[in-house]
């Protein structure tokens, strides 16, 4: 894994996987290391995506590493026009390793094959997002005890929701059983389910939200978009059939868990916060010691 | 012996591209390059075949191709095959087979796609290449598929 780009999580198989997430594990006991003070990472942000990148920056600062580079296309050359390719040679030239985030799908993988330094894909577009995903894996793993098995919800715009897709598929390696919660406007998409159906595992879909949660280890929320929906009418008929509520995890097995990759809007009622059955906000801590370890994997330190 | 009347002129030398789809014969050449080459071409469509009923062929003067060039029209014309001419006559006959994958002559299907929005050269992934209604192309880059009904070349 030593100098290999990150792109998509299907890059990594399950050894690959269970080294980084283990790695990350260390990261959580003892977070700050300078293991990377000789290192000079580069941060491109060709569009902006403040939490993303503040969790990048922070798990580089952890390390002592140094930071070059722009949180928005509107401050760097793109704007005169510059090839990607370009900017990805240059840049290579200046750090030892490129996180990236751009809004064009496939081009962290061109970025991967035109630079002489490893890439970390931190969004292309509507299609990877490979870090959240890993530390969707962690938060899984870490409230469970385990990833293999498990009874698992996903709530909310399964149709446009990349976060969604690549856990569904992440999660056909360890005998998972899906249970799809959402608008009929909004339902996962067959090039997803194709995956579940390949490794024969069962997935159920429904519409309603409340019958859904005793029965699963946990449940992965996702925000509907009113832009979404042809018909605003339809919108705000479903708009609170997915908010999840405290009195609706009442029912909830004992090691259930929320989990949401966040923002929130109004899909997570507030009272549930409290609940020590809330994990979003530790999940988004997890993304520091996740990217910590696939950094220091990555450059071989 | 007596030979039956041609209704595209037999070569000399070169390849002769046969058991075409009628509607595929100018999608091949342009595949392969055929259009901007110097190399003399017939071509004939809507030609009655024993085995398919109706179609197209094309031959070309001085040109072989490679295997890998010849695969390249398997997603327009699954069953056809090249016959290398010399001399008039025929010295070897193959059958295209559907290639793993693919470069530069089919677009991605995905407008947002990096090869879509700056100078990339596509490449796909061929899934399902033995089912034929099921076949499908996935970008290299932006992972969508296309469906072999909507292939675009470019």
């Amino acid at each position: 894994m030593k100098h290999k780009s990150l792109i998509s999580i299907n890059d990594y198989n399950k050894e690959e996987l269970f080294q980084i997430l283990d790695r990350a594990e260390d990261f959580e006991k003892n977070p700050t290391q300078p293991l990377l003070k000789d290192y000079v990472i580069a941060s491109l942000f060709f569009e902006p995506s403040t939490r993303t990148r503040l969790s990048f920056e922070s798990a580089i600062n952890r390390l002592s590493g140094k930071i070059v580079g722009f949180t928005d296309a509107a401050s760097s050359s793109v704007k005169k026009g510059e090839s990607l390719k370009d900017t990805i040679m240059t840049v290579s030239n200046y750090s030892d390793l490129i996180v990236m985030r751009h809004p064009i799908d496939g081009s962290a993988r061109w970025a991967s094959e035109v630079a002489s330094v490893p890439i970390i894909n931190a969004g292309d577009g509507a299609n990877q997002h490979p870090t959240q995903c890993l530390l969707d894996l962690y938060s899984i793993r870490k409230t469970q005890g385990t990833l293999d098995n498990l009874n698992l919800a996903f709530v909310g715009d399964l149709k446009y929701g990349r976060t969604v897709h690549s856990l569904v598929i992440a999660m056909t390696m360890f005998n998972a059983t899906f249970h799809l919660v959402s608008p009929t406007e909004l339902k996962l998409p067959s090039a997803v389910k194709r995956y579940i159906k390949e490794k024969k595992l069962n997935y159920y879909q429904y519409t309603d939200l409340k019958e859904v949660i005793p029965k699963v280890d946990a449940c992965y929320m996702t925000r509907i978009q009113r832009e979404r929906f042809a018909d605003p009418m339809e919108y705000e008929r479903v708009k609170n059939s997915y908010v999840l509520t405290r009195d609706m995890i009442e029912e909830s097995k004992d090691n259930f868990k929320v989990l949401h990759p966040l923002p929130r809007v109004n899909e997570i009622s507030e009272d549930v916060d409290t609940s020590p059955k809330a994990y979003y906000f530790q999940q988004a801590l997890n993304g520091i010691y996740v990217r910590e370890a696939l950094l220091t994997t990555i450059l071989g330190v | 012996m007596e030979r039956k009347e041609l209704k595209v002129s037999a070569i000399k030398n070169g390849t002769v591209i046969d058991h075409l789809p009628s509607d595929s014969v100018f999608q091949v050449i342009r595949i392969l390059s055929l259009d901007n080459s110097d190399h003399p071409l017939y071509s004939g469509i809507n030609l009655e075949s024993k085995k398919y009923g109706n179609k197209g062929i094309i031959k070309v003067e001085n040109r072989f191709f490679e295997a890998e060039e010849v695969n390249k029209i398997a997603l327009v014309a699954p069953h056809a095959s090249m016959i290398e001419i010399k001399d008039f006559e025929v010295i070897r006959k193959t059958q295209v087979e559907i290639p793993d994958s693919i470069a530069k002559v089919v677009k991605c299907i995905n407008p947002k796609c990096i090869t879509n929005n700056q100078d990339v050269p596509t490449r796909f992934v061929v899934m399902n290449k033995d089912m034929e209604d099921e076949l499908k192309l996935r970008c290299h880059y932006c992972e969508k598929t296309t469906a072999r009904e909507n292939i675009v070349f470019k």
